[in-house]
């Protein structure tokens, strides 16, 4: 059934852990400030038709830290190497929470680098209403909860983060929190010059959110479609912070669409 | 008083003769470290050179408070230090470029009464990275009302280090700090002294969740956490997770946690953890203490429960007239300099020998506490 590997990249003066599965076109996605959570639905049915790339930011386990990466502009200049050194581009990409911040950094830079960009309830814009989730002063328990929904009507969810955790996933975890605070703590999750940066970028982009996203506020989509002209939303109702778990069908044929063109 | 030292600087005018003793400024908040360096040495010229000083790491939840990324903790310290140190002792102008803190031009209006600057003083609840770089730097390290048992193992730790270092630890290389209080009568202490564990006591400073923010500990601090037995992602099991009706709910059982305070508190006396009484069943705890650990300095923490001024003035009286001239005169029977008698790292360490004790583990078994 897994068709995935984790594998090792000598790229862009490091060693990149990065997650490869399913054949096709590749797709690069970035994951959450919490890390990778494992090869799920969602993995599985895009995989039928695209290649997915997952790295593992470095820092959170699995690559080692780049002590010279201090903001999320930083990160996204070193994945933009990455994508460079492998010759990758023009890729399509996939971008959850603060993975969207980073998709969102690397297209300002240089909107050639992509093909089409899809932001998963995206931070890195200050939104235009309402409050980015402060998710470093909460216990695990309160922050896990805050990015579905309906925790007990999630059954992804509960097979994340049911069970007892191992050292190691606390290890994980918590250094995949150190790392998010230290390039993210100031300004909190967002750059105030991305906007400006992003104006006139010409690159199809469909901005995703859950309507009962209690990490990210609708405020972002917004300030991310005033800054993108042309931006497409999905909005998949019932859905928290984590669509893709949440409502894998939904979400998987909403990318699927979009990426078809 | 934290970062406020407004109250240091008026004690510095207003007293003549004791040390201001201010060694809890937390250097990875500050912002402007040069500010740091210029205030303190203020107090120092006002005080005509009383100051002690020392810094914490601050506490999990002054890093959200004070909007400090805790992931930079360690290195902000770190910094803040080396470079309040060079602000006193290097003739300006010259160019600071670091990593955290940027000054083309360090050039301090105020330097420190003292030569080459005041005696620096380190308060901890026993990280072994403090108490290592406290030896590397022959910095006092300061117990905060820490487990007896496990000060004793730090300062042993400490004092290894030393020796490595090519020093010999003594006294003058620890305090100790203990919760302290007293009354005419022991059940009037023993009344008062119950509001040491006001507000949940030493143990409710802040939040659990702002206890640790992400990147505050080190990575080995963070793997001995891990290793801690019963860990769950939620907090319940996944069957409990699917079955549970209050989802959200976290429910108090204050009943529950004030029996749990209260128990706390009785340990805490029977540990030596906090020390309430008269003076006659003050003292030989406090003599324990000092015996013990052998500190050169020993501070006593007054209550931060409601407790009237009449009765703190009682307390520390009965502390001033009838306890500390005896401690006093135990000190010196037990041979135990300060930092102002002997410069801490200066008994050097002969390798090949073995280091003398700096703690004397004898009384603990009597007292159920080895």
């Amino acid at each position: 059934m897994a068709n995935w590997t984790e594998e090792k990249i000598s790229v862009a003066g490091t060693e990149l852990a990065m997650i490869k599965g399913g054949s096709g076109k590749p797709l690069l996605i970035f994951h959450d400030e919490l890390g990778y959570t494992g090869w799920m639905t969602w993995n599985m049915e895009l995989a039928e038709t695209r290649q997915l790339l997952m790295p593992l930011q470095p820092g959170f386990g699995k690559t080692p830290r780049l002590d010279w990466v201090r903001t999320y502009r930083d990160l996204a200049g070193f994945y933009s190497r990455v994508v460079r050194e492998l010759h990758l581009d023009p890729v399509d990409v996939i971008g959850f929470s603060a993975g969207g911040y980073i998709a969102a950094e690397m297209a300002a830079a240089d909107p050639r680098i992509f093909s089409r960009m899809i932001l998963v309830a995206p931070m890195g814009i200050k939104p235009a209403e309402g409050e980015i989730m402060d998710i470093f002063p909460m216990t695990m328990r309160t922050h896990l909860r805050a990015t579905v929904a309906d925790p007990l009507h999630t059954p992804e969810f509960t097979k994340i983060y049911g069970g007892e955790m191992t050292p190691a996933q606390f290890e994980a975890f918590e250094e995949a929190r150190s790392e998010s605070a230290r390039i993210g703590w100031e300004p909190y999750m967002h750059n105030p010059s991305l906007p400006h940066l992003l104006e006139g970028l010409s690159l199809p982009t469909l901005l995703m959110w859950g309507s009962r996203d209690r990490v990210v506020p609708r405020g972002c989509i917004d300030a991310y479609r005033r800054a993108i002209k042309g931006a497409q939303v999905q909005v998949i109702e019932g859905a928290g912070h984590r669509p893709e778990i949440e409502n894998s069908a939904e979400f998987a044929k909403g990318v699927t669409n979009f990426l078809k063109g | 008083m934290g970062s406020v030292m407004n109250v240091e600087a008026s004690i510095a005018r207003i007293t003549k003769k004791p040390k201001i003793v201010l060694i809890g400024n937390p250097l990875p908040v500050l912002k402007h470290p040069l500010r740091m360096a210029e205030e303190l040495a203020e107090i120092d010229l006002i005080s005509r050179g009383r100051l002690v000083t020392g810094w914490v790491r601050g506490a999990g939840s002054e890093q959200f408070f004070n909007n400090a990324n805790p992931a930079y903790n360690r290195e902000l310290f770190n910094e803040a230090h080396d470079f309040i140190i060079q602000a006193w002792t290097r003739p300006g102008p010259w160019r600071y470029e670091g990593k955290h803190f940027n000054y083309r031009h360090v050039n301090p209006w105020a330097l420190p009464y003292q030569k080459p600057h005041p005696q620096m003083w380190i308060p901890g609840v026993l990280s072994p990275e403090t108490v290592q770089w406290c030896a590397e730097h022959r910095y006092p390290y300061i117990g905060l009302g820490t487990a007896i048992g496990p000060t004793c193992d730090l300062w042993d730790f400490y004092a290894d280090a030393a020796a490595h270092l090519g020093y010999q630890a003594g006294p003058e290389n620890f305090g100790y700090l203990v919760p302290t209080f007293l009354a005419e009568t022991e059940e009037r202490a023993q009344e008062l002294g119950r509001n040491f564990a006001f507000g949940g006591g030493q143990n409710a400073f802040s939040r659990p969740e702002h206890t640790l923010p992400p990147g505050y500990n080190s990575r080995d601090a963070i793997r001995r956490l891990a290793r801690q037995p019963g860990g769950s992602w939620l907090g319940v099991s996944a069957d409990k997770l699917g079955g549970s009706r209050h989802d959200d709910e976290e429910v108090t059982d204050f009943d529950e946690v004030r029996t749990k305070l209260t128990a706390g508190y009785k340990k805490s006396q029977q540990n030596l953890q906090t020390i309430i009484g008269t003076p006659k069943t003050v003292l030989p705890k406090l003599k324990t203490l000092m015996r013990v650990l052998r500190p050169g300095v020993l501070i006593v923490f007054n209550i931060q429960g409601p407790v009237g001024n009449e009765d703190r003035m009682t307390s520390m009286r009965l502390l001033a007239q009838e306890v500390m001239p005896e401690m006093r005169e135990y000190a010196r029977e037990l041979d135990l300099p300060d930092s102002f008698t002997r410069t801490p790292g200066s008994v050097a360490f002969r390798s090949g020998s073995k280091r003398d004790p700096v703690v004397d583990r004898s009384p603990l078994s009597q007292l159920g506490l080895a």
